[in-house]
């Protein structure tokens, strides 16, 4: 027996109760679409983080002071580590390969007033390449002054929406804020950014990273940002990093992340929530599954006649297996084409309306649910196709 | 060609045994037009079950061309109903959903005939049979007696050396049923044997022998011409 004949024998089967065969499809399609349209959302979320992550800057590593991996717990923990200083940052820029790029940075929650207004703000002691590595955009004025590690000018470059909430009514450039005790010429001022990594940045008041350090009185940096050529140059210039930290305070007491580290994990994670989702899109097929198993248990029973037929005319067993089960098959595949469409459809309908978010089919998603749905066919049409082949011959001709 | 020995075939009613045969004997010759009669329930439909490979003797030998059949295993007898043996019911088995040329076509597309193949033979049984013009039309739309004429021509496509048929005119009116007897008469004269059950005696009258049987024995064995005339249609 051809497959084309199995193919048209089952064919004209199915379309002898259309709406049977259709509803029971309908359950694969549904099931199908389920994967399709979730799986997008999942994947389009991913993407998104990526993006995000790639806007703060590509091949940046950062170097923090505590051993995280070591202690397994928060930095410094059993024994504070060594300050990470300054002249750690210039040796870094000396002796580490590839570096394009490098900023320490010191962090402090300051209040920052301008007359009658003041506002409650995170201080962010940097020097110039911070704003390139990070790609922050400067609007009017300047970003900190270049060449200006151990000075600490008495300037502050302020974030879009704390320059606009302490100077309504006219710019802030050229005045003088107050940051602590300290008297600060704001030079600069940025273009709006929104959160980056959980720190708003248009609330952020930047001042050279020396003036930072000695307004809130530290003796450590909160982190070292530097950046290289290309991310295959990431590894080396890790180990290098590390090395050299190690050797200038006797012990390894660093953390140092690249930022793929980071964005790995995250894609990871989402991409392994994409995937839960598509498992739990995929138990409807298993639901749909049984729909075909019901529909085809109907079907063995309403044709015995038909089988008897078959088996007085020499049909095998074997033969008598497959065409029932090409039913089912069928049933599943015309359902998944019906899923992929309607999935693929759908989300193209959403895309509108989820805006920032691009969602994204994965192709494999597609294909997985595809090939899902076919196997699920097989696998809930075996029983009813077994079924027909153990009829007796002459009872199922007389319908006993 | 046919040969039955002591044939007994009883079936277990929950703990009741029915005995439909009783160890029959009888012998059909190639080429032989023999009609089985006898009452309701004497076994005549489970004889012809057995002589098709459909059902197995709980007791005796068959032998069909000197095969041992009632030792053979389900794949030995399926390959023998799709080589050897046709089939006509009185309820037809036409499938609906099938026009008559598919219908015909169906033995032949599990036996792995070619398309080509198969449309010009189911073609010419079609016409063997008298439905040369009806062959694109589903069985609610052809009469009874062109129902059967199809199921014949879906028998005999395989060209096997028997037919067997149960009642081929049990629902047929009496022109109708000649019809179809004039068929199967001719396929017999074409060297076809054949065994119809039937409850008919104008029918039984033009097989060459007739087995009547009683309570699943052989009760008597007649010529055609040997049965009384029954002067009614049917
Ligand atoms: N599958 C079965 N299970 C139980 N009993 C059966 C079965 N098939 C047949 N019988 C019994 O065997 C006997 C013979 O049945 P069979 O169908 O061969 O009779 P028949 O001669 O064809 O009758 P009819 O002329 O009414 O068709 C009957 O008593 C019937 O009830
Ligand atoms: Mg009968």
């Amino acid at each position: 027996m051809r497959l084309l004949d199995v193919l048209g024998f089952a064919t004209t089967a199915l379309l002898r109760h259309r709406l049977r065969t259709v509803l029971t499809l309908l359950g694969v399609a549904i099931g199908v679409m389920a994967v399709v349209a979730l799986t997008a959302l999942g994947e389009g979320a991913r993407r998104y983080v990526v993006d995000q992550f790639a806007s703060l800057g590509t091949n940046l590593l950062i170097v923090l002071p505590g051993k995280t991996e070591t202690t397994g717990g928060l930095p410094g923990f059993g024994g504070a580590p060594n300050d990470l200083t300054l002249e750690d940052a210039e040796a870094l820029r000396r002796g580490v390969p590839g570096v394009r790029r490098l900023a320490p940075v010191a962090l402090g929650n300051e209040t920052v007033s301008a007359g009658e207004r003041r506002r409650q703000v995170p201080v962010l002691g940097t020097t110039a390449e911070l704003a390139a590595m990070r790609r922050l955009q400067v609007r009017f004025g300047r970003f900190l002054p270049a060449g200006d590690l151990g000075r600490g000018a008495p300037v502050a470059v302020l974030g879009a929406k704390l320059a606009g909430e302490l100077f309504p009514h006219e710019s802030a450039l050229g005045r003088v804020v107050r940051i602590g005790g300290w008297r600060m010429r704001v030079i600069g001022v940025m273009e709006a950014r929104g959160t980056q990594l959980g720190m708003n940045m248009d609330e952020v008041a930047y001042v050279p990273v020396a003036s930072c350090m000695r307004m809130f009185n530290r003796t450590s940096l909160f982190r070292i940002v530097l950046q290289v050529g290309a991310a295959a140059e990431l590894d080396a210039a890790k180990r290098r990093a590390v090395a050299i930290l190690t050797e200038r305070h006797g012990e390894e007491d660093v953390t140092c992340i690249t930022q793929d580290a980071v964005l790995n994990t995250l894609s990871g994670i989402l991409g392994a929530l994409t995937l839960a989702l598509a498992g739990i899109a995929a138990i409807s097929l298993a639901v749909a599954g049984v729909g075909i198993m019901n529909v085809m248990l109907v079907s063995v029973a309403e044709r015995q006649h038909e089988v008897g037929l078959l088996k007085a005319l020499g049909a095998r067993r074997r033969q008598i297996l497959v065409v029932f089960l090409a039913e089912a098959v069928l049933i599943a595949l015309a359902g998944a084409g019906a899923g992929l469409a309607g999935g693929w459809g759908l989300v193209a309908a959403a895309q509108p309306l989820v805006g920032a978010l691009h969602l994204a089919p994965p192709p494999w998603a597609s294909a997985a649910a595809a090939s899902v749905a076919a196997v699920v066919g097989v696998v809930f049409g075996v029983l009813p196709a077994v079924r027909a082949t153990r009829l007796d011959p002459v009872a199922a001709l007389h319908g006993r | 060609m046919i040969r039955l020995e002591a044939i007994s075939r009883t079936f277990v009613v929950g703990t009741e045994p029915v005995h439909a045969l009783r160890g029959l004997s009888e012998h059909v010759r190639p080429g032989e037009y023999v009609a089985i009669m006898g009452p309701s329930g004497s076994g005549k439909s489970t004889l012809l079950h057995i002589i098709g490979c459909l059902d197995r003797p709980t007791a005796g030998v068959y032998r069909l061309d000197g095969e041992t059949v009632s030792e053979l295993d389900e794949t030995a007898l399926t390959a023998i109903r799709r080589e050897k043996i046709g089939f006509v019911f009185q309820s037809y088995h036409l499938v609906g959903r099938l026009d008559a040329a598919g219908n015909v076509e169906l033995p032949m597309v599990f036996a792995g005939v070619p398309r080509g193949e198969r449309r010009s033979r189911a073609a010419a049984a079609l016409e063997g049979v008298g439905m040369a013009g009806r062959t694109r039309h589903r069985p609610h739309q052809l009469s009874g007696g062109e129902r059967q004429r199809v199921a014949i021509a879906r028998a005999t496509v395989m060209r096997p050396a028997i037919l067997l048929a149960d009642e081929p005119t049990g629902n047929l009116d009496s022109a109708a049923g000649q019809q179809v007897m004039a068929v199967l008469r001719r396929m017999n004269a074409e060297g076809l044997t054949l065994v119809v059950v039937t409850h008919d005696p104008d029918v039984a009258r033009e097989a060459e022998r007739v087995v009547v049987l009683k309570d699943g024995r052989v009760g008597r064995r007649l010529t055609g011409s040997e049965l009384p005339a029954s002067g009614s249609g049917k």
